[in-house]
C-alpha cells in the first residue's frame, strides 16, 4: 500500500532487508526492529498501516515476527513481496538452527552439555513467561481468567490433546469477549 | 521415509492454524506428539532442541525443523518447518485485504477471546517443558530469576548467554554432575 510519495520498494530490496532482519532476531523484539527498518528509515510504509499489521499478526496463529514480515511484503509488493520478506525472515534462522543442531549431534559425545542446555532450556522458557504474564495482564474479569485456568489445567496438566481444547474454549471465549463488551459499551 | 513426511504434515499443519502468538502455545503439543505419539525423540532429546531452538535466531517455534530433521533428515527438516508456516500465512494473507479497512468491533473481540486461551496454553508449554527436562530446583530458579531479568526489559540473549556461561562454570568447577 505505498503511496504515490512513498519510495517504491523492489523485490530485491524486500528480500535484502528481511534477510538481514532474519539474522538479527535473536531473542524477539523484531517489531521494534522492522520499524525501524521499513517506517522510519526507508519510510515505505505509513505508521497506521504498519500498526495494523501488529494486531493482525498477533490475532492470527503463527508468530508474530513471520506474520508482520508476510504483512509487510503483502502490502508493498503483493504475493511476490510477501513470499520475498516470508524468505527472507526464515531463510538464515532456518539453516542457522540446522548448523547448530549439527554441532549439537556432534558435540553431544562430550557430555555435560546436557546440563548447559538444560540451563539455557529453562532460560529459554523465561521468554514464555513474560509473553503470557505480559498478556495476562491485560485480561479483566472473572471469565478470562477462567478460560486460561481451563485451558492451562487440560493441556498442561491433563495433557489432552490441544486442538480440541481451543476448538472447544474459542467460540466460549470469544463469547465471553462480545458480552464483557456490550455490557462495557 | 515418505511416511515420516506425511506424518510431519499431518503434525505440524493443523498445530499451525492454532499456534495463537507463535511457539509458546505449541510446544506442548508438539512434545505430545513428536515424543508420546510419534517417537520420533525421547524426551530428553526435545528439551535439547528446545535450547538449541532458543539459542538460535528466528521464531522459538522452528523447532519443528529440528524436530523434523531428528525425524526424517533435512528433507524432514525442511517439510516439518514448510507444514508449521505455510497454513497460517496463507491465512494471514487471505485475511490481509479486509482486515485493513479498519479498527472493527469484530476484531476487537476476537483479539480479546483469543488472548486467555493463548496465556493458558502458554503456561501450558512451560509446565510441560519443565517436566521433560526432569527440571529440579536449579532449573526452576534459573526460570523464575530469567523471568524476572526479561520482564525488566533485559536481553533475552544477554540472559540466556549468561545463564550458559554460569552453568558451564558450575560444571566445569565440579559443583553440578552430567
Amino acid at each position: 500500500m505505498a503511496g504515490s510519495d512513498r519510495p517504491q520498494a523492489t523485490i530485491g530490496a524486500i528480500l535484502g532487508v528481511f534477510l538481514r532482519l532474519g539474522m538479527a532476531s535473536f531473542g524477539g523484539g523484531l517489531p521494534g526492529w522492522m520499524h525501524r527498518e521499513v517506517v522510519r528509515k526507508r519510510q515505505w510504509m505509513s505508521e497506521e498501516s504498519f500498526l495494523a499489521g501488529i494486531a493482525l499478526g498477533q490475532v492470527l496463529p503463527g508468530p508474530n515476527s513471520v506474520n508482520l514480515a508476510l504483512y509487510i511484503g503483502q502490502q508493498l509488493r503483493g504475493w511476490p513481496g510477501a513470499a520475498a520478506a516470508f524468505a527472507g525472515i526464515l531463510g538464515p534462522p532456518f539453516l542457522f538452527i540446522l548448523l547448530l543442531a549439527l554441532l549439537y549431534a556432534w558435540g553431544a559425545g562430550f557430555g555435560g552439555m546436557g546440563v548447559v542446555l538444560g540451563g539455557v532450556a529453562a532460560a529459554g522458557l523465561a521468554n514464555s513467561n513474560v509473553v503470557g504474564i505480559r498478556t495476562a495482564r491485560r485480561m479483566r474479569g472473572i471469565g478470562p481468567w477462567a478460560v486460561a485456568g481451563g485451558t492451562f489445567l487440560a493441556v498442561g496438566i491433563l495433557r489432552w490433546p490441544m486442538i480440541p481444547v481451543v476448538l472447544a474454549l474459542a467460540p466460549v471465549s470469544i463469547g465471553l469477549a462480545w458480552v464483557q463488551g456490550r455490557r462495557d459499551a | 521415509m515418505p511416511e515420516r513426511l506425511l506424518a510431519l504434515v499431518l503434525v505440524f499443519a493443523p498445530l499451525s492454524l492454532v499456534s495463537l502468538g507463535g511457539g509458546p502455545s505449541i510446544f506442548a503439543e508438539m512434545q505430545r506428539q513428536s515424543v508420546e505419539v510419534h517417537g520420533w525423540l525421547s524426551d530428553a532429546q526435545f528439551v535439547d532442541l528446545f535450547a538449541i531452538s532458543r539459542a538460535a535466531p528466528g521464531p522459538g517455534s522452528l523447532i519443528a525443523a529440528l524436530v523434523g530433521w531428528q525425524a526424517a533428515g533435512l528433507a524432514g527438516a525442511l517439510v516439518a518447518a514448510l507444514a508449521l508456516y505455510v497454513p497460517s500465512s496463507l491465512l494471514l494473507l487471505a485475511i490481509g485485504h479486509w482486515w485493513r479497512r479498519g479498527d472493527s468491533p469484530l476484531r476487537r473481540v476476537i483479539e480479546r477471546g483469543l488472548a486467555p486461551i493463548a496465556v493458558g496454553l502458554i503456561f501450558a508449554g512451560v509446565v510441560t517443558l519443565l517436566q521433560a527436562d526432569g527440571a529440579g530446583w536449579r532449573e526452576v530458579a534459573t526460570l523464575l530469576l530469567c523471568t524476572m531479568a526479561l520482564l525488566r526489559e533485559a536481553s533475552p540473549y544477554l540472559v540466556m548467554l549468561l545463564v550458559a556461561l554460569v552453568y558451564a562454570g558450575l560444571q566445569s568447577g565440579g559443583m553440578i554432575g552430567a
